[in-house]
C-alpha cells in the first residue's frame, strides 16, 4: 500500500482514521481569527482559518455555525485543538471544546479575555499547540481499508466540458468507495436543481426521495423569496462563458459525479454521515461554503473538479483538483492535481480516469500532499441561513 | 462526408450537440448519437464546449441535453444555430417570473 487494497493513516481514540495530523486551531468568533493566524505563524504544524461568524447568531443559523465549528474539530484528519475564544461571544469556545472532547482527542480552550489579551492568548495558545505538533508527530500511520473514507466530491468554476469528462469520471471512483464499504458525498443542493428526479428514483425508500424534492424545493424557493432569476448568480459568468446555459444543464452535468449507486440518506450541512454508501449532503453550490460543510461533516478527502480552474483547498482536508479540460490543466497547472481532459480530447476511457483518480485518493490519504495544500490555500467560508443580531 | 470536426450528442432524443472545439460558421458537420445522424451547416462560430441546434427549435418548445429539459427556447431556433443564453432561458428558481405573476 497505497494501492488498490487501502492506504496508510492515523488512528483516533474514537476509532476513525485520519489522513492527516493536523494541529487547529480553531477561533470560536471572528474576533479570535487574527490571534490564532498568529499561532499558526509561531508553531510549525498548526493550522488555523479566517471567517466573520460566531457572535449574535440565533436558532437554526446558531446551530448550523456550532455544528461547523465542533465539526472542524471533530474531522479525524485533527489530532488536537486548540479552541480560541473571545471570551463573550455567543458561540462560547468551552461549548465547542466540549463537544469535540467527546471523540477522546486532545483539546484546550484558549480566551483572550482571560488569558492577558492578544499578546498572552497567543502565547498560552502557542505553547499548547507546541506541544500537542510534537505529540502528534510521534504516531506512526498504519494500513486501513477504503472502508474507513468519507470521501466528499465537489464540482466548481464549471464548464460544458464538467459533464462529460471529470464529472462522470469521479461518478466512476464514487461507485469504487462505496464498492469497498466507504462513503462518498454529494453535495450542492443548488446544482442538483434539474436533475432531482434522477437521484430521488435511486433513493433506498420513500423517505429519503421525499427528503431529496424537500430540500431541492427549499433552494428553489429563496431564488423565488427574493424575486430573482437563480441564472444571475448560477450558472456564474466563467460558466456562462464556458458553455453551460441554464442551472438544469449545470445541474444534469453536476450529478454525474453521484456514479449509479443507492442514495441512502440525506444529511444536513455539517453533519456527519450516519450511513456508509452514496450519501447527499444539502449545502448550496458556493465552493467555499460546501468545501466547508463536507470537512465539518467528517469527509478526510475530497475531490474538486473544475473547468475554468480554482486555487480552494482546506486547512484540513486535502483537496484533489481535477481538470475537465487539458488547456486549463496547463495553463493552471500548479493548481491542478488531475487531468481529465484526456477523455475531451479522446486519449482515455471515463473508466480508465476514474482508477487514475481512485489511486491518487490512496496516494493522497496516504500522505502524497495535493497542489492546494502544498500552496496552503487554507479556505473555510459557513453557510449562514439566518441574519445576525 | 468528410468530418474532422469533434462534437459530442449526449442522448438520441436531444436537440443540441456540443462542439468539443472551435468550429467556424458556414462549416458542415456531421453529428451522430446511437442511430441518429444529422449532417448540417453551422450558422453560427461556435466555440469550444458551446451548443448548437440539430434540428429546429420553436419560441416555447423545451431544449433538450442528456435526454433531459435543459430550459425553453425564447426565440425560434434554426438548425446549426448558437444556442446560448441569447435563445435559451432556465425554467428554474425563476424568482423574477414568479413575482411578475
Amino acid at each position: 500500500m497505497p494501492n488498490e487494497a487501502g492506504f496508510w493513516g492515523y488512528r483516533r481514540p474514537d476509532g476513525k482514521v485520519g489522513v492527516r495530523n493536523h494541529v487547529l486551531i480553531l477561533p470560536t468568533i471572528t474576533c479570535a481569527t487574527q490571534a490564532a493566524k498568529q499561532i499558526t505563524e509561531l508553531v510549525q504544524g498548526a493550522v488555523s482559518f479566517i471567517h466573520q461568524h460566531g457572535c449574535a447568531q440565533v436558532g437554526v443559523d446558531y446551530e448550523q455555525t456550532f455544528r461547523t465549528y465542533a465539526g472542524m474539530g471533530m474531522n479525524p484528519n485533527v489530532y488536537g485543538v486548540v479552541v480560541l475564544g473571545l471570551g463573550c461571544e455567543t458561540h462560547q469556545a468551552r461549548n465547542v471544546a466540549d463537544h469535540i472532547a467527546q471523540t477522546g482527542k486532545p483539546v484546550e480552550v484558549v480566551s483572550i479575555q482571560d488569558h492577558g489579551g492578544t499578546l498572552g492568548a497567543i502565547a498560552q495558545g502557542a505553547r499548547i499547540a507546541a506541544k500537542m505538533v510534537q505529540d502528534a508527530s510521534a504516531l506512526m500511520r498504519e494500513p486501513f481499508d477504503f472502508s474507513e473514507l468519507i470521501v466528499g466530491t465537489e464540482c466548481g468554476g464549471s464548464d460544458a466540458c464538467s459533464g462529460l469528462s471529470a464529472n462522470p469520471a469521479v461518478g466512476v471512483v464514487s461507485d469504487m468507495i462505496v464498492d469497498r464499504g466507504g462513503t462518498a458525498i454529494l453535495a450542492e443542493t443548488t446544482e442538483l436543481i434539474g436533475a432531482e428526479h434522477l437521484l430521488a428514483n435511486r433513493a433506498v425508500d420513500e423517505t429519503v426521495a421525499k427528503r431529496v424534492y424537500e430540500v431541492i424545493q427549499a433552494m428553489e424557493n429563496r431564488a423565488i423569496a427574493m424575486g430573482v432569476d437563480i441564472r444571475t448568480g448560477n450558472p456564474s459568468p466563467g460558466n456562462v462563458k464556458g458553455g453551460l446555459t441554464t442551472l438544469e444543464e449545470k445541474s444534469l452535468g453536476a450529478a454525474a459525479k453521484a456514479g449509479s449507486r443507492p442514495l441512502q440518506e440525506l444529511i444536513e450541512y455539517a453533519q456527519t454521515p450516519n450511513k456508509k454508501g452514496l450519501v447527499w449532503m444539502d449545502t448550496p453550490g458556493h465552493d467555499i461554503e460546501q468545501l466547508t460543510g463536507m470537512a465539518a461533516g467528517g469527509a478526510q478527502v475530497v475531490l474538486f473538479t473544475s473547468g475554468r480552474g480554482t486555487p480552494t483547498g482546506s486547512p484540513i482536508v486535502p483537496v484533489i483538483k481535477i481538470a475537465t479540460n487539458t488547456a486549463m490543466f496547463e495553463k493552471m497547472n500548479e493548481n491542478m492535481d488531475l487531468n481529465a481532459g484526456t477523455i475531451i480530447d479522446g486519449s482515455e476511457s471515463i473508466e480508465s480516469v476514474g482508477q487514475r483518480i481512485f489511486a491518487e485518493i490512496a496516494a493522497v490519504s496516504s500522505g502524497k500532499l495535493t497542489k492546494s495544500e502544498i500552496l496552503k490555500q487554507h479556505d473555510f467560508g459557513i453557510w449562514r441561513i439566518g441574519p445576525t443580531f | 462526408m468528410e468530418n474532422n470536426w469533434k462534437v459530442v450528442m449526449m442522448k438520441p432524443d436531444d436537440n443540441v450537440a456540443v462542439a468539443l472545439g472551435e468550429i467556424p460558421s458556414g462549416t458542415t458537420v456531421r453529428v451522430t448519437c446511437q442511430d441518429r445522424v444529422f449532417d448540417l451547416e453551422l450558422i453560427d462560430p461556435i466555440e469550444f464546449g458551446h451548443k448548437f441546434a440539430v434540428a429546429p427549435i420553436r419560441k416555447g418548445e423545451d431544449v433538450i441535453k442528456y435526454g433531459e429539459v435543459i430550459g425553453v427556447a425564447s426565440q425560434d431556433i434554426a438548425t446549426g444555430q448558437h444556442v446560448h443564453v441569447h435563445n435559451v432561458e432556465g425554467k428554474r428558481g425563476r424568482g423574477d417570473k414568479a413575482n411578475a405573476k
